[in-house]
């Protein structure tokens, strides 16, 4: 018992080192696979007030820009409802109850980073407002990620332009669909995997979200056909996708509540369950 | 000045640089140098091990809470603090304890090189961790080099702006 004692005593510097050392690698790992960490994000109040302060000052730096993305997309939301095709749709008798399957809520991007493989962004939107984990981000272009860990105040958001996110994409008009993914390389780019031979496809044709994700609505533009490779082993397209969205300059974002998405959940859920 | 208040200072001086303008550099989109490294390096050398040792893992997880990146700079971070003594014997000799080290005094070859070793350490551990995966060596290595000699220029400048004036 002495010796043992005598033993841990001398090697006290040591024992820390090691036992910060694997704390950090369990939290390293922990961080790689697909539930992070429940601790150890900015979502939380005191690196949410910190990015919040950076924002404002921020802020006024692309206030110009800002507000004039602000107003042409006001035009074109104009122009559609000026040019409906049903005169009887009003901007009022448009939420109509049965048909209001989504909820938009809006939120600002304080912290956003692009120069990992994993990056995520947070803003200043939280649970107050209705924000769970799994729901949609877009913004006026296209889309921005996915929700991933909420308090009170703030939210974080995982990026398209991260190495885990998956997203159902099909190519417009075709509705083809498969998987967007992100190689980790450029900032620019996302790919398409998993895309059937069968499809045509074009140089610049439009990618959107496809109606196999609960997350997202159908139809949000996520970008434009850049490159057309065939995967040698699985025999499916993998194309290059160049985002609509300048991943490094987010400002306003629009998280979206899909109302249906338990509801069809569950029914798929009995549906795939085996029978007694 | 007394040097645990010293030292707190920089922690906190260092860690808000850091979130505040560092990591927001982004220099050819995606180079950002980690001058925090410097609490760890002028850290004085006849003061507690362990003190360091615990302040450079706050200091790393504080960071990755601020960067969303799970443990990368809490590991870089502590093993750098713990080969510290290792690093001080390879480039000022074995007896480096006896002599007072100040880094900002002159920037003399030893310093330089102890300064870079450290760096490269600390950078290498950091894009290892944060990329995970061993196929990706050149990418790691590449972007080490690349943000090891912009954290190099930084620190350099850091350290000779904060230069006491005392002859």
């Amino acid at each position: 018992m002495q010796q043992i004692i005598n033993f841990i005593i001398k090697n006290s510097y040591r024992l820390l080192f090691l036992l910060l050392l694997v704390l950090s690698l369990s939290l390293t790992i922990k961080s790689h696979t697909y539930h992070r960490s429940e601790y150890i994000n900015s979502a939380n109040k005191i690196t949410g007030s910190v990015y919040t302060q950076l924002n404002y000052v921020n802020e006024y730096f692309s206030l110009k820009e800002k507000n004039k993305e602000l107003a042409s997309e006001n035009a074109l939301l104009k122009k559609l409802l000026f040019n409906k095709k049903d005169t009887l749709v009003t901007s009022k008798t448009l939420f109509r109850n049965d048909l209001n399957n989504f909820n938009v809520v809006v939120g600002k991007a304080i912290k956003n980073s692009f120069n990992t493989r994993e990056n995520y962004i947070t803003i200043n939107a939280g649970k107050v407002l209705g924000i769970k984990t799994d729901m949609g981000v877009i913004n006026d272009k296209g889309i921005v990620g996915i929700v991933e860990k909420t308090s009170k105040d703030f939210a974080t958001i995982q990026s398209v332009l991260n190495i885990k996110s998956k997203i159902n994409a099909k190519i417009k008009n075709s509705d083809h669909f498969g998987s967007l993914v992100w190689d980790g390389k450029n900032v620019g780019f996302a790919q398409l995997i998993d895309v059937p031979r069968l499809a045509s496809l074009r140089k610049g044709d439009s990618i959107v979200t496809g109606g196999n994700s609960d997350i997202f609505p159908e139809n949000i533009p996520i970008g434009k056909i850049d490159k057309i490779f065939i995967d040698r082993k699985t025999n499916y397209y993998t194309i290059n996708v160049r985002l609509f969205n300048d991943m490094t300059a987010l400002g306003y974002v629009y998280v979206i509540e899909n109302k249906k998405k338990k509801q069809k959940q569950e029914l798929e859920a009995i549906t795939t369950a085996p029978k007694k | 000045m007394n040097n645990s208040l010293l030292n707190s200072i920089r922690f906190i001086v260092f860690l808000s640089l850091q979130v505040l303008i560092f990591n927001n550099i982004n220099l050819f989109g995606y180079i950002n140098p980690y001058p925090y490294i410097l609490f760890i390096i002028l850290y004085p050398v006849n003061s507690n091990k362990s003190v360091l040792l615990l302040g450079s893992f706050f200091l790393g997880l504080l960071l990755d809470i601020f960067c969303d990146s799970g443990g990368v700079h809490t590991t870089a971070s502590i093993v750098l603090a713990f080969l510290r003594p290792t690093l001080f014997r390879f480039s000022f000799g074995i007896s480096y304890e006896y002599q007072t080290v100040k880094i900002a005094d002159k920037m003399s070859p030893e310093r330089i090189t102890l300064l870079l070793l450290a760096i490269v350490i600390h950078h290498f551990i950091l894009f290892y961790l944060e990329y995970f995966r061993l196929g990706l060596l050149f990418t790691i290595l590449s972007r080490t080099i690349v943000s090891a000699l912009f954290t190099f220029t930084i620190c350099i400048l850091i350290v000779y702006l904060i230069k006491p004036n005392k002859r």
